[in-house]
């Protein structure tokens, strides 16, 4: 009787350790912050920005956060975020969720003006401020840009940054004229960027210019 | 970094230096022979004793366990045998009950038609009346001679008239009386028949009631067995709880296949009522969980719907219930399995939904627009799955059934594999430690080779001694004490 006793407690002991033990509190949403770039020629382009919102609105699950925002000649404020959403852990609600951001990014992308100036590092790090609030356990930057920054005097964003344990994917990188008399030019430019987010404790630097191999967005390098 | 030439004696003469100090390692390892010795022998003891000891141990331990699983094993088999042994009594009863309890009725039956054959059968022995004695005064009115006078003959010819007519009317007599024998005959018929059947089912009742009655002696005679703990009961229970075992094995696994499929039905759903993003562990999101714990309760309820049926019989205290409260609890887990394959039923409709939902999503999404599939075709897979929905949790009730087979099954099939596992483990010590005896003995010969010198030289002296002691007394064989280091 008494192995008996011994042995059930045991058991229970075991497996309320086991309880406590299997539960895993680290997060596993994913948290996806767009900046749509809408200076200059560039603005041409947003209508392709709408593609890549849909990838990403059919490839997030429940429980994931989304936001767009636009890349304007000052875009470190929460004014130029154009949608966000945490989606509702229930697919229904989530699937509700995902109609009306795309209807909403729809329209903004159908009236975009274009800017004078491009702060991409501004974007950056409202971008950063946004991802950090979800509490995601995977973070990531999606720029669609030409990632040419072209700051006003007055602006100041020489300074280092910080994108700790966030994914950086470059989209739709186009090149400009000068890229096109000079390739080094915009390898440069890539190659800054790289050396630049890494430098800010960026996670992942990654180029997807060809839209159709978006999925390469949440494949890990 | 020291000087490499250090060891040598003669730093110039490196061969020399090597002899010599072989000669004095060597006087040395011989000083040190019996000692050396005893201490290879003692770390061979050390060694190998233990795990000697370890191996027979274990052998016991096998032996003990092996003992425990007969009994367990008889015990487990007298007890089936004794219910199979019951069963084949009661349906040795039942078949008694419906075929002989007409017996009396169908015997007198019987009775009341052979008497009526055999007093139908006496009738027919009665035989027609004989021919009247006048055929003898026929006979000598025919020996007279009519010697031509008409009176005579015209008396003759009446009396043959009238013994024609006669004839004539005894004839019809004796044929009316034989057609009567005849249709008396003819009505056995409906007679032999019904006997003829009447034995037939009775020769039928019989042979079914013999083959039960040969079944509960085949099932007596291993029950004899088993009572007599032959080990050929032994091996016949263990092979049939291998073979159980295997069955039961395939027929979870297939139930399991059933699992997962029900799983899959109500998995996505769940996710609708305790959310989708969390998680229990890395890759197990507490949806799916949640959808595993409803496929447990259903199998749980099914098993208790079953243990209340008294088809299984894990749980005695359940199937020790009285009558009314087991009728409760059956009723009760129908009721609840009932409900839950309702609830999986209208999940299998709400992933349908959410699968519905998603793809127009998906749809709207893509760049190219979809085919629309309408008509009732679209309507055969939520029809499906909602029907699989409420089949599967029944279904998968029956898995008690197997499972108790298992669980009895596993304790001998465990328990002969333990057995056989400590033996093979008890070989291998055994094995283990004459390695050790062995390799003690050849590192006993390979000192006494790195000491042959000196052992050559405690030869000759010895067999010098010998021979002078020779003369004197009994010679001493000096090998004895060299060339045996064990001995």
């Amino acid at each position: 009787m008494r192995i008996r006793t011994v042995a059930a407690s045991f058991l229970v002991a075991c497996l309320a350790l086991g309880a406590a033990g299997c539960t895993d509190s680290r997060s596993h949403a994913q948290a996806v912050y767009l900046l749509v770039d809408t200076s200059g020629t560039y603005a041409k382009q947003a209508d392709k920005a709408q593609l890549v919102i849909n990838y990403l609105l059919g490839t997030l699950n429940p429980g994931d956060s989304l936001a767009v925002a636009r890349v304007v000649s000052r875009s470190f404020s929460e004014k130029d975020i154009v949608a966000k959403a945490t989606f509702d852990t229930r697919p229904s609600e989530a699937n509700a969720q995902k109609r009306a951001f795309r209807a909403k990014t729809e329209t903004f992308l159908r009236h975009v003006q274009p800017t004078a100036h491009t702060d991409i590092t501004g974007g950056l790090i409202q971008g950063a401020e946004f991802l950090n609030e979800t509490g995601a356990g995977t973070k990531t930057v999606i720029i669609f840009s030409d990632m040419q920054e072209d700051l006003d005097k007055v602006t100041v964003r020489n300074f280092p940054i910080r994108l700790d344990h966030i994914r950086v994917i470059a989209v739709n990188v186009t090149k400009l004229n000068t890229d096109n008399i000079d390739p080094r030019l915009y390898l440069g430019r890539l190659d800054a960027w790289h050396k630049r987010v890494i430098a800010a404790g960026a996670s992942e630097w990654k180029v997807i210019n060809d839209l159709e191999r978006l999925n390469a967005i949440f494949r890990n390098s | 970094m020291g000087n490499p030439t250090m060891w040598m004696i003669w730093p110039d003469n490196a061969a020399l230096s090597i002899l010599v100090l072989a000669l004095i390692a060597m006087v040395a390892l011989y000083a040190a022979r019996a000692p050396m010795h005893a201490l290879l022998r003692s770390a061979s003891y050390t060694l190998g004793g233990p795990l000697r000891l370890a191996a027979r141990w274990l052998s016991g331990v096998a032996a003990e366990l092996r003992a425990r699983n007969k009994a367990v094993l008889l015990a487990q088999g007298r007890r089936e045998t004794g219910q199979r042994i019951e069963r084949e009594f009661e349906r040795l009863a039942l078949l008694v009950q419906r075929d002989l309890q007409g017996y009396p009725t169908l015997q007198r039956k019987l009775l009341e038609e052979i008497t009526r054959v055999e007093e139908d059968y006496k009738k027919c022995g009665e035989v027609p009346p004989p021919p009247p004695d006048w055929v003898d005064a026929v006979s000598a009115v025919a020996k007279i001679k009519t010697g031509g006078g008409e009176v005579v003959q015209k008396i003759l010819v009446d009396i043959r008239q009238s013994l024609e007519g006669i004839h004539d009317k005894a004839l019809a007599e004796y044929r009316r009386a034989y057609q009567n024998r005849h249709s008396i005959l003819e009505g056995f018929m409906p007679y032999w028949r019904s006997l003829d059947k009447t034995m037939k089912q009775v020769d039928k009742n019989m042979t079914g009631i013999q083959e039960a009655a040969a079944a509960v002696d085949a099932q007596m005679a291993t029950y004899k067995e088993i009572a007599a703990r032959s080990d050929e009961a032994e091996s016949q229970l263990t092979n049939s709880a291998f073979t159980q075992f295997a069955i039961a094995a395939i027929v979870m696994a297939v139930a399991l296949g059933g699992a997962f499929v029900n799983f899959k039905l109500i998995a996505l759903p769940m996710s609708e009522m305790v959310g989708a993003s969390d998680y229990i562990t890395a890759t197990l999101r507490t949806s799916e969980v949640a959808a595993l714990v409803i496929i447990l309760v259903e199998a749980s309820m099914g098993l208790f719907v079953m243990e209340s049926l008294r088809i299984t019989h894990l749980f005695p205290r359940i199937s020790n219930l009285d009558d009314r409260m087991r009728r409760r609890m059956i009723w009760i887990s129908l009721s609840l399995l009932f409900l839950l394959a309702g609830i999986e039923s209208a999940l299998a409709l709400m992933r349908d939904m959410l699968i519905a939902d998603k793809q127009a999503l998906l749809q709207s999404l893509a760049t190219t627009p979809a085919v629309v599939n309408e008509g009732w075709l679209g309507h055969i897979p939520t029809a499906g799955q909602m029907v699989l929905g409420f089949i599967l949790p029944f279904a998968l009730a029956f898995v008690a059934v197997p499972l108790e087979s298992f669980i009895h099954s596993a304790r001998t099939v465990g328990g002969a594999l333990l057995v056989h596992l400590i033996y093979a483990l008890g070989f291998a010590l055994r094995i283990a430690a004459n390695v050790v005896r062995q390799a003690s003995r050849a590192l006993v010969h390979a000192y006494d080779v790195l000491i042959v010198l000196p052992l050559l030289a405690e030869h000759t002296i010895h067999a010098r001694k010998g021979g002078a002691a020779g003369d004197e007394g009994e010679r001493v064989d000096p090998r004895e004490s060299t060339l045996h280091p064990l001995s």
